[in-house]
């Protein structure tokens, strides 16, 4: 297993070391201001601004966890509309009929999907690439359905929903609850692509990586591979549970009708967006889901949906390889130009 | 010295009273008091609806809202104001609604939001509205609670809702069929059992003539069991809440086991095109159902004023768009109704006065309501239209009959 480390391109000479190392400083640099700006944000931008920015956060999150399933694992999957609903539901229920504090139902939301990623992953394990996407389709599909059924319609609410009070800021912090539930889905998310960055780094990430890569190969390495499968899709659930649980307290409501299949695709638009396999590209890919149906919209409302398309097409083939793949690329071709 | 009679005060009071009355109307039209979203050249309003997604079957319903406001503007706009309508498309997915009202309210800075489209929509952004005092203004969508002007009283409903539909049934049962053993479907869900609700209440007393109420799911294949279970059982008044598809199983199902019983269908389910069609019309001959529009493939209208002026309205602004489609009936009478609320309000266009004057709606009528429905309102009634008239099929269309009937629920 050792075999297999990052920095398996040979032993680098003195002077790339030191480029490497400068690369590396400037990254870390970036990082950092950039999280700084994004703590800065909503103390400049308006209180709209503000939520908007923090459902792409959520989307990013959401996106996140796929992207560990299918990014990471090359596992396909339809279903994370119905994991984001079940974590925002979660939230909800504990809330309106439990009386759950907010910040509880943060961590219960991505439990149970936790649960039920894994458990849902154990059959799916006999299902490879177009089967799994139909499997998980149904489970998108169906999960409207379930929350609508009326064996359940005490928890769930039925058709009507269940809403949710907005979170009020600490009282010892001066500010509004939009800016409160920035900072809150701000720190979880640092939180959680920090693990999941870390997730891909350790063994366990390049097992998870291998089994996407040479199945056979992994398996002859001593890759638990069904484990790992199971469990990877337990924690693409409950990424993608958190991002619900978020929501939910965003939006202030859930209904069924908010996590039909369209979630899913556009999770997927996004993950393809940002880029198949990078963690940072998550984000790229909250963004676009976000605002370019509202571009599309402002542009015609008529032809929204034909704009999206355009717009859609034309992002594909100028970034093939997604936002993440984009910036590498960038990146690149600007060290390039300053070496000649 | 002159006694002081109380005739004198009298005369003395009339007489100051008609010295101030004009200065105070003047004082009145002259007070320009504006809300955000107003200037003295234009007015801002905010909408949602499905342009796109699962529900996008409804989008005429905010499409033609916006060229109603075409033309007014056309027409010189309201009070001299021109109307800036942004409708946001939201696809019928609650999240994406309360997104676009808040860019509506806090960006945007509408006066007011009209008729957002779909009940989960609406409910998501209910809070949020009565939160920031914006008036959420005739909600197009018919449950039964956007009537709550104590709890929500910046939020106010438009059609007739689903109970008050419920209540006019039971009237009408009571009529025909007093001794009637009646089978109620619907669905299991909040607008389906609204109607349940709405029926029994308007049977009192009497609710016990209901013998039977079945359900179905919308993930049912059929009810084709319900319906023959009904007949089983007896029913022989057949109160048929179900949306078109099931509304249409059911008619072909009676047909078929031979069952005739006094056949009255909700006003959801007697679209000509989505029910009785597929149901076959033969099979939904002497069925009633209640109207509170005017249906435009009736020859009844062609010389009807308002049906004219309505021709005339979507020749002009919507020339492509399906006469037939019931969203462009609704969304243009909609807008009317706004634009009478904003010709009511005067000079006085703030967010409160909207509500006022939505709450103040006397005789009002629009193109395109039924002749002598109107909408009316009070600071304890938030639901404007609660008349229908009942309607038979004949084979081919909806005769309608009788007087109008009220069903209000108060």
């Amino acid at each position: 297993m050792t075999a297999v480390r990052e920095e398996q391109a040979a032993v680098p000479s003195a002077p790339a070391t030191g480029m490497i190392r400068r690369r590396l400083n400037l990254r870390y640099l970036g990082l950092i201001i950039v999280i700084l700006a994004a703590a800065a944000l909503p103390l400049a931008a308006s209180s709209f601004v503000t939520f908007q920015v923090t459902e792409v956060m959520i989307y990013g999150l959401a996106i996140l966890g796929l992207n560990l399933l299918t990014g990471f694992n090359g596992q396909f999957s339809l279903g994370h509309s119905a994991f984001y609903g079940i974590g925002a539901y979660t939230t909800a229920i504990l809330m309106h009929n439990y009386d759950v504090a907010y910040y509880w139902t943060i961590p219960a939301a991505g439990g149970v999907c936790f649960v039920i990623g894994f458990l849902f992953g154990l059959p799916a394990l006999r299902l490879q690439n177009l089967y799994l996407a139909l499997a998980t389709f149904a489970l998108a599909n169906a999960m409207p359905q379930i929350l609508k059924f009326h064996a359940l319609e005490s928890w769930t609410g039925g058709v009507q929903g269940l809403s949710v009070d907005q979170p009020d800021p600490p009282g010892f912090l001066p500010i509004d609850s939009d800016q409160w539930l920035y900072y809150l889905t701000f720190g979880v998310i640092l939180v959680m692509f920090v693990a999941a960055a870390c997730l891909i780094r350790s063994r366990s990430g390049r097992a998870i990586m291998a089994i996407r890569d040479h199945p056979i190969a992994a398996t002859a390495m001593g890759i638990n591979s069904s484990l790992y499968k199971t469990l990877t899709f337990g924690v693409s659930a409950f990424y993608t549970g958190v991002a619900g649980a978020l929501g939910a307290l965003a939006v202030a409501f859930v209904a069924p009708d908010s996590f039909t299949i369209f979630l899913s695709i556009s999770f997927l638009v996004g993950l393809v967006i940002g880029g198949v396999g990078s963690i940072p590209g998550s984000l790229f890919g909250g963004l676009f889901v976000l605002y370019v149906p509202n571009i599309a919209n402002s542009l015609s409302t008529g032809l929204a949906g034909a704009i999206y398309g355009v717009i859609l097409l034309i992002v594909i083939f100028v970034m093939p390889s997604g936002a993440a793949g984009f910036v590498r690329f960038a990146a690149g071709w600007l060290a390039r130009l300053r070496q000649s | 010295m002159k006694q002081i009679t109380r005739r004198s005060i009298l005369k003395a009071g009339t007489g100051a009273l008609a010295f101030a009355t004009p200065l105070l109307s003047v004082r009145i039209a002259r007070a320009k008091d504006y809300g955000p979203g107003v200037t003295d050249k234009e007015i801002k309003l905010g909408n949602t609806g499905p342009y796109s997604g699962p529900a996008s079957s409804y989008s005429a319903v905010p499409k033609s809202q916006v060229a109603y406001w075409k033309m007014i503007n056309d027409q010189g706009g309201i009070n001299g104001r021109m109307i800036n309508f942004i409708s946001y498309d939201d696809g019928y997915t609650p999240p994406k609604t309360v997104e676009m009202v808040r860019k509506l309210v806090e960006e945007d800075q509408v006066l007011l939001v009209a008729s957002p489209l779909g009940t989960p929509t609406n409910s998501a952004i209910w809070h949020y509205m009565n939160q920031k005092k914006v008036p959420q203004l005739f909600v197009a969508t018919g449950a039964t609670k956007w009537d709550d002007p104590k709890g929500h009283p910046w939020t106010i409903g438009w059609q007739p809702n689903y109970q008050s539909e419920g209540r006019i049934y039971a009237t009408y049962i009571l009529k025909e069929k007093p001794t009637g053993k009646i089978g109620v479907l619907y669905q299991n869900d909040d607008f389906g059992k609204d109607y349940l609700k709405g029926v029994k209440d308007g049977l009192g007393d009497k609710a016990s003539m209901i013998i039977v109420e079945a359900t179905y799911e919308t993930t049912d294949p059929t009810v084709d069991s319900q319906v023959v279970d009904m007949k089983a059982k007896g029913v022989d008044v057949f109160v048929n809440t179900a949306i078109p598809k099931f509304a249409a199983q059911a008619i072909r199902k009676a047909a078929e086991i031979g069952w005739k019983p006094l056949h009255i269908l909700s006003s959801i389910g007697n679209s000509v095109g989505a029910t009785l069609k597929p149901a076959g019309f033969e099979n939904a001959k002497d069925i009633v159902s209640d109207f509170y529009l005017k249906d435009p493939s009736d020859p009844k209208w062609k010389d009807d004023a308002g049906f004219k002026t309505w021709v005339a309205f979507m020749d002009k602004y919507m020339p492509d768009a399906d006469k037939s489609d019931a969203g462009n009936i609704a969304g243009s009478s909609l807008a009317a109704m706004t634009a009478q609320v904003l010709k009511q309000c005067g000079d006085e266009l703030t967010r409160e006065n909207v509500m006022k004057q939505a709450a103040n709606l006397h005789d009002v009528t629009v193109p395109m309501l039924l002749p002598g429905i109107t909408a009316n309102t009070s600071p304890t009634d938030f639901a404007p239209l609660k008349e229908v008239q009942m309607g038979k099929f004949d084979g081919t269309r909806w005769n309608l009959f009788g007087d109008l009937l009220k069903g209000a629920v108060g």
